[in-house]
């Protein structure tokens, strides 16, 4: 029997506000453990909440750029649970009417593009942070505790650990863009839960799922579904049910292993928060939130396309985040080649970047030092070669190609005169390898470019070394 | 009337992980159970077509400017709590 993969995801993410959604206390991610704490954090007999105004813009302006329709009328509502991350025993959360609903993204996945559609966004609080010891104790930092939080519910629309992939990707770009959140998932500013079940080809109903969790990574992601759905799949094939349960991605062995198996216990008893009045949103205050979203990954991908006439791929890759993005748009601006540019970020500077674990606002590469180096070569001021030792300082100390080039004398040799010299005392210096190349061993030529290069460090124009070179050694 | 059994009072107890005996159950039943009826006079109400309303106030859009103020002291909170540790707050563990 052949099966379908039915995913689902849910997607937590922090926004990036100063202060936390339901009280004046400060939100950002590091501090010392307790030291951005408000009383409301600690709910404190008597204490309030206090709704952030930006929180909701935020939580808007994601749902628009997720095509979601905001809502007219909203509310918070309580989800009850004990546990000592949330000293107020509820969440604050939205239950009936979440700030977003019916959304949809665009992925694409081995050339096919397809629509994920999103059923809702809500706005929440985070919860405080445990870290568990041997000796039977606790310890609680509330500093996350209150941090705003939307979380995004897929429709159970992707069939594929790639579409997961594809569909966390795309999300993570657009949401960045939008600049209401870092979406770093190594800090915890994105994390993912998937549900999954399988069903028979061409039955309607979907079968029992089991959610995720534990996703560090958009790889974990990919590579937890796939060892879910080859889990449930072994179950189905030798006649087995699929127990409705939550289940642990382990990094170490690649397996999922069960957390808990879910039973009536999870009844949040979810009631309106009768100390938060509605949100009502007119049509200016969208419009408002509306004009701030900038242009989004897709529409810069089909600009890059269609106006830069940049391969597909390279539009793809450089605006998978907005930094990047940003910074090619500007090298263009300073007057680079749109495909240089790419080249340039595409190859040498994420190669730099990788290696050194940095981002681009971590060196001093500047979109008009990386222009102005893309011009020289192009000019032919400085062979490629050159380029790559200009990088190196443009990118590690930062300022200008052509003071680089003029401080280091690194300005490509393209005098004819000056270059015939050098060619002429490197033959006289090598009558070998004239014997050798009359004597049909071209390999000799590419030994006596390189010893007009080593002679000027690598600063003679190559197609003029070869064209001199030639002619000198017919003339012997 | 809607009965608010002795399993019911077990079975909220457990979230709030508050520990009743056969008899306090029993008790809160009846107590609750009066409760309860007052809220099904309620139903007795046509409330078709009526929006649910979330708020008795007619209040909406109370919001807060996104500037942190009144952060806590930590010290000042630690003095409050039974046990903590570098900073954090000592709790049994819950798992």
């Amino acid at each position: 029997m052949n099966f379908e993969t039915i995913v689902g995801l849910e997607v937590h993410v922090e926004l990036k506000t100063d202060t936390k959604i339901f009280s004046p206390s400060p939100s950002h991610y590091g501090a010392e453990p307790n030291m951005n704490i408000h009383v409301k954090d600690l709910a404190y007999p008597g204490t309030l909440p206090t709704l952030n105004k930006r929180a909701v813009d935020f939580g808007m302006k994601a749902s628009m750029a997720l095509n979601c329709e905001v809502a007219d009328v909203m509310n918070f509502d309580r989800k009850h649970y004990f546990y000592p991350d949330n000293p107020a025993a509820y969440q604050i959360s939205q239950d009936k009417r979440p700030v977003g609903q019916h959304g949809w993204i665009e992925i694409e996945v081995e050339g096919k593009k397809k629509k994920i559609r999103i059923e809702r966004v809500h706005l929440e609080e985070d919860a405080g942070k445990l870290t568990h010891s041997d000796n039977g104790y606790s310890l609680v930092d509330l500093n996350r505790q209150g941090t705003p939080l939307i979380e995004i519910v897929t429709e159970a629309d992707i069939r594929s650990p790639e579409e997961a992939y594809a569909f966390l990707e795309k999300l993570k770009a657009i949401i960045q863009y939008t600049g209401v959140s870092d979406v770093r998932m190594e800090e915890g500013s994105l994390r993912c839960d998937a549900n999954i079940s399988l069903r028979p080809l061409g039955q309607e109903e979907f079968g029992t799922k089991t959610e995720l969790k534990n996703l560090n990574s958009f790889n974990f992601v990919r590579r937890g579904i796939a060892n879910e759905v080859e889990r449930q799949e072994k179950i189905l094939l030798s006649g087995g049910k699929i127990q409705q349960e939550t289940r642990r991605y382990d990094e170490a062995t690649g397996q999922t292993v069960l957390m808990r198996v879910k039973g009536s216990a999870n009844d949040y008893r979810f009631i309106n928060d009768p100390d938060l009045p509605e949100i009502h949103i007119d049509q200016e205050w969208k419009d408002r939130v509306r004009a701030e979203i900038p242009e989004l990954p897709d529409a810069r991908k089909a600009r890059y396309v269609q106006e830069l006439d940049l391969p597909e791929y390279d539009a793809h890759v450089l605006t998978l985040t907005k930094e990047m993005s940003d910074f090619f748009d500007a090298t263009v601006a300073a007057g680079a080649d749109a495909k240089l540019a790419s080249n340039w970020l595409m190859g040498e500077v994420s190669a730099y970047l990788n290696a050194e674990q940095k981002e681009l606002h971590g060196t001093a590469l500047t979109p008009d030092g990386l222009s102005s180096m893309i011009k020289l070569v192009a000019d032919g001021t400085i062979s490629s070669k050159i380029a790559k030792k200009v990088f190196k300082e443009l990118i590690e100390t930062g300022g200008n190609a052509a003071d680089i080039v003029k401080e280091k004398g690194l300005v490509q040799i393209s005098d004819e005169g000056t270059l015939r010299a050098i060619v002429t005392e490197v033959l006289d210096a090598n009558e070998q390898s004239i014997e050798d190349f009359k004597n049909g061993k071209d390999r000799a030529v590419g030994f006596l470019v390189g010893q007009v290069m080593k002679a000027t460090k690598g600063q003679a124009n190559p197609p003029m070394v070869n064209k001199i070179l030639l002619e000198e050694i017919k003339k012997r | 009337m809607t009965k608010f059994t002795a399993e019911d009072v077990q079975y909220f107890a457990n979230f709030a992980r508050i520990a009743f005996s056969d008899q306090e159950a029993e008790e809160f039943s009846e107590l609750i159970s009066g409760l309860v009826g007052f809220g099904d006079e309620l139903k007795e109400v046509d409330t078709d077509n009526v929006e649910p309303m979330t708020h008795p106030l007619q209040l909406f859009n109370v919001l807060r400017e996104d500037v942190p103020q009144d952060v806590l002291d930590r010290d000042e909170m630690l003095a409050s709590v039974k046990e903590h540790e570098d900073g954090m707050i000592k709790v049994p563990n819950i798992l």
